[in-house]
């Protein structure tokens, strides 16, 4: 890696501790990723960006700062990065995803709260990540309590802003979040300087989109019955969407996406035949949460298709293309975002329908329903979701864990057991 | 050609050394797993050894914790679908298995004479064979006299789910006087409750349960468990090694 300590000195980090992190991550990275065989050789790409995460595009974030650019924070899907790009801004994605940062975020929140917030609150307050430095301003949404009241506690430290989601989808609540998108545009408008015209939101609109239509072309290889690439480097993929500059992301993965196609002609699979497709539906994994990706794929199964946040839901729907006048198109963000199936909503019977839809789609044998710790949303969810399954006559498996490894054996057994079912039904 | 199960669970080992035609059980073992998964293979293969089975005249199939720690094995197959082939030629046919295992207890629906579905427990001890060994140690008393002085108690409730607050509870019960027996009572409805609690989850279509690990020894267990199911409840004396029998069938 090349050396960012003096970058990382310039933005207030704890270096000590920051370093016990950097020590682990290529060991870890080393054993999910590089021991795979016959990977796609455009993987190299995002092992890449993966080697250098704290350091490369940190610093691109940097350079456009000193330009006078302002780089904006986010934690959900629901954040419409259109508005912050048409404002000649940058969206990042935020530090979550790893054990490391919980114990930070545990000195401030119950232990009971989910670990992706334990981990970004964590991340910021003990100076451990680039993005939480480098962000002008955070935006949080209001999509559970856990992390309502931790924006509080983030905002003593950092500006943020708070977008009020609905929790149901009448016509009331969609005009509702249409308003918030325009409050958040003139929030936007008012921190950057720039305005916001339709010409630009038009040009955003379209480099969102084609981030979105980049990563359904990927998943689309996994319709395969040969699979070219594995779920574990699809999820990879997903995780750096989040991260990187929009226009290199789509264009790197296009070109991902012309070797699968040359590897879908050859029939060549990553996997042995008979291995079991699986469908992870739940919660998100924030980079570098691979666990049970890692399990799953090392037990005798393939993931096909994530409906999580990290998955279809991040890219599926696009945004309408046509409309030129601000207002329609704020309409039309909140077309796509509201097309959301998020379990902060009552009812979401939608997800249901989507998971149902995405299990014919990718032809899938098992379903593993996998929540985060303490994610009652989801947890809950889980019941209706684990019930329409079993009435579809689909296996599932309900898995609840956190990012430590101390469950990692319990969910091989789990997961093993699971695919042993699939295999002699 | 032998069929050998090794069944390496949290608490104890167990193998069945199983006929070529895989109907009779020749020999069978039950060990404490001890510190050491490895230790304990080998102390295996020694005991086949003596039995003039080794390597080469068997088919050997790990399961269990323990499982990867056994290297002479052929095949490693989840404790999940070994219970299930073993409850499945102890039982006869098709049901649903209660496992209490020393760490986790799992409920194992068997539908055609395949798992259909399974459910275990949470990554906590409440409702396994460690809570029972704790509050055992926590009353003075084996294992086995747990069963006796429960079943002429009357149930007192432990309401903690949690095995460390459980164990406080129970200190206070017998500071404040309650009978040994009534404090048993209440520990071994604490992890019937639990274990009911998982079957509803669980919600097989099965009319009877079939008990297997450590606990198959208890005929009151197994009527406790019986009365809160509302559903007949049987076991087996081999039950104990319904793991190490399904592995050596699967071998």
């Amino acid at each position: 890696m090349a050396d960012y300590r003096q970058m990382w000195k310039d933005l207030g980090m704890d270096l000590e501790l920051h370093d016990q992190l950097c020590e682990v991550l290529p060991t870890a990275f080393g054993d999910v990723y590089l021991s795979q065989e016959d990977r796609p050789e455009s993987m190299d790409y995002y092992n890449f960006v993966v080697s250098e995460i704290h350091g490369v595009r940190p610093a691109e974030l940097i350079e456009s700062q000193k330009k006078g650019g302002k780089v904006f924070g986010t934690f959900c899907v629901f954040v419409p990065d259109e508005i912050i790009f048409a404002a000649d801004a940058i969206a990042t994605g935020l530090c979550g995803g790893s054990q490391f940062w919980v114990p930070g975020g545990e000195k401030v929140l119950p232990t009971n709260t989910c670990p992706l917030i334990k981990a970004s609150v964590g991340a910021r307050l003990e100076k451990t990540c680039p993005f939480f430095r480098i962000a002008d301003m955070f935006v949080g949404e209001t999509t559970c309590d856990g992390k309502k009241k931790a924006w509080e506690i983030l905002a003593e430290d950092v500006p943020i802003h708070v977008m009020d989601m609905p929790q149901m989808k009448r016509q009331k609540d969609l005009d509702a979040w249409t308003n918030e998108i325009s409050i958040f545009k003139n929030k936007v408008e008012e921190f950057t300087g720039n305005e916001v015209t339709s010409e630009k939101l038009s040009q955003a609109i379209k480099l969102i989109n084609d981030k979105r239509r980049a990563l359904k072309r990927l998943y689309e290889f996994r319709k395969n019955e040969n699979l070219p690439i594995s779920g574990k480097d699809v999820l990879l993929i997903s995780q750096i969407a989040f991260y990187d500059d929009p226009t290199r992301f789509a264009s790197m993965t296009n070109k991902l996406c012309d070797e699968l196609d040359e590897r879908v002609k050859n029939n060549i699979s990553v996997f042995t035949a008979g291995t079991k497709r699986i469908m992870l539906t739940g919660t998100p994994m924030a980079i570098p949460n691979w666990k049970l990706h890692h399990i799953v794929e090392t037990s005798g199964g393939a993931v096909v298709v994530e409906e999580t946040c990290t998955g279809t839901r991040y890219f599926e729907n696009l945004v309408d293309e046509t409309k030129t006048i601000i207002d329609e198109q704020i309409e039309a963000l909140t077309d796509r975002y509201m097309k959301i199936n998020c379990a902060c909503f009552t009812p979401n019977t939608g997800r249901i329908d989507d998971i149902l839809r995405l299990a014919k789609e990718y032809n899938v044998d098992g379903i593993i329903d996998v929540n985060l710790k303490f994610c009652n949303l989801y947890d809950t969810e889980g019941y209706f979701v684990e019930r329409a399954l079993k009435e579809a006559g689909i296996p599932v498996l309900g898995i609840e864990t956190d990012y430590t490894d101390q469950d990692a054996e319990q969910l091989r057994t789990r997961v093993g057991a699971f695919i042993e079912m699939l295999s002699n039904k | 050609m032998y069929n050998v199960g090794i069944d390496i669970g949290s608490t104890a080992a167990k193998a069945v050394i199983m006929s070529e035609d895989k109907k009779e059980i020749i020999h069978k073992l039950l060990m404490p797993t001890g510190w050491s998964s490895k230790e304990t293979a080998d102390m295996v293969l020694n005991w086949m050894n003596e039995r003039g089975v080794n390597t080469e005249n068997s088919n050997i199939t790990a399961t269990g914790y323990g499982r990867v720690s056994v290297p002479y094995a052929n095949k490693v197959i989840t404790e999940i679908t070994c219970h299930g082939k073993g409850a499945l030629f102890l039982n006869g046919g098709d049901c649903a298995i209660i496992d209490i295992g020393g760490q986790d207890t799992k409920i194992i629906s068997i539908e055609n004479g395949v798992v259909s579905n399974f459910l275990m427990n949470d990554k906590c001890s409440a409702g396994t064979g460690r809570f029972l060994e704790i509050m055992a140690n926590t009353l003075g008393v084996s294992l086995s006299e747990i069963f006796n002085l429960a079943e002429q108690g009357e149930e007192i409730s432990i309401s903690s789910i949690c095995t460390v607050f459980a164990e406080s509870e129970v200190i206070s019960l017998i500071g404040k006087g309650c009978s040994k027996n009534d404090i048993a009572c209440g520990v071994v409805s604490s992890i019937a409750n639990k274990v009911v609690n998982l079957c509803g989850k669980h919600n097989s279509r099965s009319e009877s349960y079939f008990l297997t690990g450590g606990f198959c020894d208890s005929e009151y267990m197994c009527r406790k468990l019986s009365q809160k199911l509302k559903k007949p409840v049987v076991t087996n004396q081999l039950a104990r090694y319904a793991g190490a029998i399904g592995a050596s069938l699967l071998a």
